[in-house]
């Protein structure tokens, strides 16, 4: 049965408008919201409650929530969903992230959209499972082997929990990419109020479908519908378009070309390409105080919260500190960072991990300032006095 | 005004539901800001369970209370483990029976929760006893904000029940109030 998303009983399911609620159950929201109808399931702290919530509320929308075997399954499934026309989702954390890794650069290389809700705990292997970190940042960018571009969003607060999945829907589905929410065990168990935007203040975007000639269509080339967009057109299993999907470097017909450099290139260039060419486009941050600062902190997710506290502490005593929020990490900013690193003396950067996003800042900063790495495991996150030593330089 | 509220007990009584029921009551039904965060051990029952909650008229940044102006307490394991961070003007509300071990001299507000949440014939609600207590005895939140929020968050066959405990805690907390 074809599903169809119907706002009236979304909003039934959800509620009232104003609530307080868990960050998990936030990104649940997103999810529906965003017209979810297939969520492939496993349970695992603290990502658990995404899947709790999930599999209360899709069923009641028309979705399908089903717990798959483990997570290898769950993102499989997932990827299934998508082919079959729905907009599909997994959650989970750490362990499981490192599971979907093989089927995540599946999703790439089929150009599947999907969205994965990361909630971060501290790692390596099980780590402390009740725990929040930042351990993941780089293995969403790298992790899986081969060439991509990775959307990653690192939400700081409940209501940001359900903008980004909504939003991660969005770009997954524009470009045909699966899309990652980055949260962590600290904003995924916090509870703070969210507001549920009305219908009409929704913005969402659906993958475009094929509708040219099926003896014209070509499944795995720029779109057939859109100019100068190197997103192809998505051929809906059971629609008629006659459509191969795999894994191996594939052809624009999509039938695996696996011995010539030139067609890997072609096809690995424009997966890249497609998300690269719009890469200004995707800057999403917000910038705190930078007008006339000497000491930018450079945070993102639940990190920037004690970085934010402890702006405000140096302000009052007369520092001039600003910060830079980076609401999606990936694609990372790169000329913002340049610039910032120009406009002021030193970058700090706080995350939940020994250093992961310092990497980029370091390199797209360029030399043209110092910049500090402030970093904290072990499952808390920063005290605001931490921070302001290092802005102190202590 | 910032003001960071700990509710500690042992896991199972429903200190996060506390939290959770007072963060609501200053985020949904009144217009401050508020974060509810917890920690607890890996059982389902026992061991010592805090919950979290900040209220500001502010920004919160940082989630975590880093200092406590009120502290609820519901066992004597949580009440020994969670008070070292306590402000020197912290109001502290406990129940004598539930925490034996409470003269550390400070002001205390004594309320016998457990044994209010008995005679209402189930001491399932002493956490909402205690929530009862906290609004009249700190007085931040209007008491009318914290029962809409009770009724919001329990399930509704059991409202009437709910309500009583609040309503009877309220009461509580009014006469630990004059006895000091």
């Amino acid at each position: 049965m074809k599903y169809k998303r119907d706002p009236k009983r979304i909003r039934e399911v959800l509620g009232k408008k104003v609530q307080f609620i868990l960050g998990d159950i936030a990104c649940v929201y997103g999810g529906l919201l965003a017209g979810v109808s297939f969520f492939g399931g496993y349970p695992i702290t603290p990502a658990s409650e995404v899947a709790e919530g999930m599999a209360r509320r899709l069923p009641r929308v028309g979705g399908v929530y089903i717990q798959m075997e483990d997570e290898i399954g769950s993102i499989a499934a997932v990827i299934g969903a998508a082919w079959g026309g729905s907009k599909s989702m997994t959650a989970t954390s750490g362990p499981g992230f490192s599971l979907m890794m093989e089927n995540y650069g599946f999703a790439v290389m089929t150009e599947t959209p999907c969205v994965i809700v990361n909630v971060q705990r501290t790692g390596p292997s099980t780590g402390q499972p009740t725990l929040g970190a930042q351990g993941d940042m780089m293995q969403v960018r790298w992790g899986t082997h081969g060439d991509l571009e990775a959307l990653a969003f690192a939400p700081s607060t409940v209501q940001e929990c359900m903008d980004f999945t909504i939003e991660a829907f969005n770009l997954s589905e524009k470009y045909r990419n699966p899309a990652c929410v980055m949260t962590d065990g600290e904003v995924g168990h916090l509870r703070e109020r969210i507001v549920i935007p009305d219908e009409k203040d929704l913005k969402l975007i659906d993958r475009t479908p094929a509708t040219i000639d099926k003896k014209d269509f070509i499944p795995f080339t720029n779109s057939q519908t859109i100019k100068n967009c190197k997103v192809p057109d998505f051929p809906t299993f059971g629609t008629g378009y006659r459509t191969y999907v795999t894994g191996l470097t594939h052809n624009e017909k999509g039938f695996p070309a696996t011995d010539k450099q030139p067609d890997h290139e072609r096809l690995v260039k424009r997966i890249t390409e497609k998300i690269m060419d719009d890469a200004d486009k995707l800057v999403m941050v917000e910038e705190m105080n930078l007008d006339d600062a000497d000491i930018a902190f450079v945070t993102y997710g639940a990190t920037a919260r004690p970085a934010e506290s402890a702006m405000e502490m140096a302000r009052k005593n007369g520092m001039k500190v600003g910060l830079l929020r980076l609401k999606l990490v990936w694609p990372f900013p790169d000329k913002l960072i340049t610039k910032l690193a120009k406009d002021v003396d030193k970058i700090i950067v706080p995350e939940m991990n020994l250093g992961q996003i310092v990497h980029p800042v370091n390199e797209y900063a360029c030399k043209h300032c110092e910049v500090v790495s402030a970093p904290k495991i072990g499952g808390e996150m920063h005290l605001p006095m931490e921070l302001y030593k290092y802005l102190e330089g202590k | 005004m910032k003001k960071d509220i700990r509710i500690c007990g042992f896991g199972g009584q429903g200190v996060i539901l506390a939290g959770f029921i007072i963060g609501k009551a200053a985020s949904v039904f009144e217009n401050y800001n508020a974060v509810q965060s917890q920690s607890y051990g890996p059982e389902a029952r026992g061991g010592a369970a805090r919950s979290e909650v900040i209220i500001s008229d502010e920004k919160i940044g940082y989630p975590r209370p880093v200092g406590v102006d009120c502290l609820v307490a519901m066992s004597q394991e949580s009440f020994d483990t969670y008070r070292d961070d306590i402000r020197d003007d912290a109001v502290i509300i406990l129940d004598p029976d539930l925490v034996k071990r409470h003269e550390i001299g400070r002001k205390l507000y004594k309320v016998n929760a457990l044994k209010i949440a008995e005679e209402l014939g189930n001491k399932i609600v002493t956490n909402i006893v205690m929530v009862g207590a906290f609004a009249s005895i700190y007085g931040l939140l209007k008491p009318e904000s914290v029962k809409e929020s009770v009724i919001d968050s329990v399930p509704k066959r059991f409202t009437d029940l709910n309500v009583k405990a609040f309503e009877r805690g309220f009461e509580a907390g009014k006469n630990a109030l004059k006895k000091l």
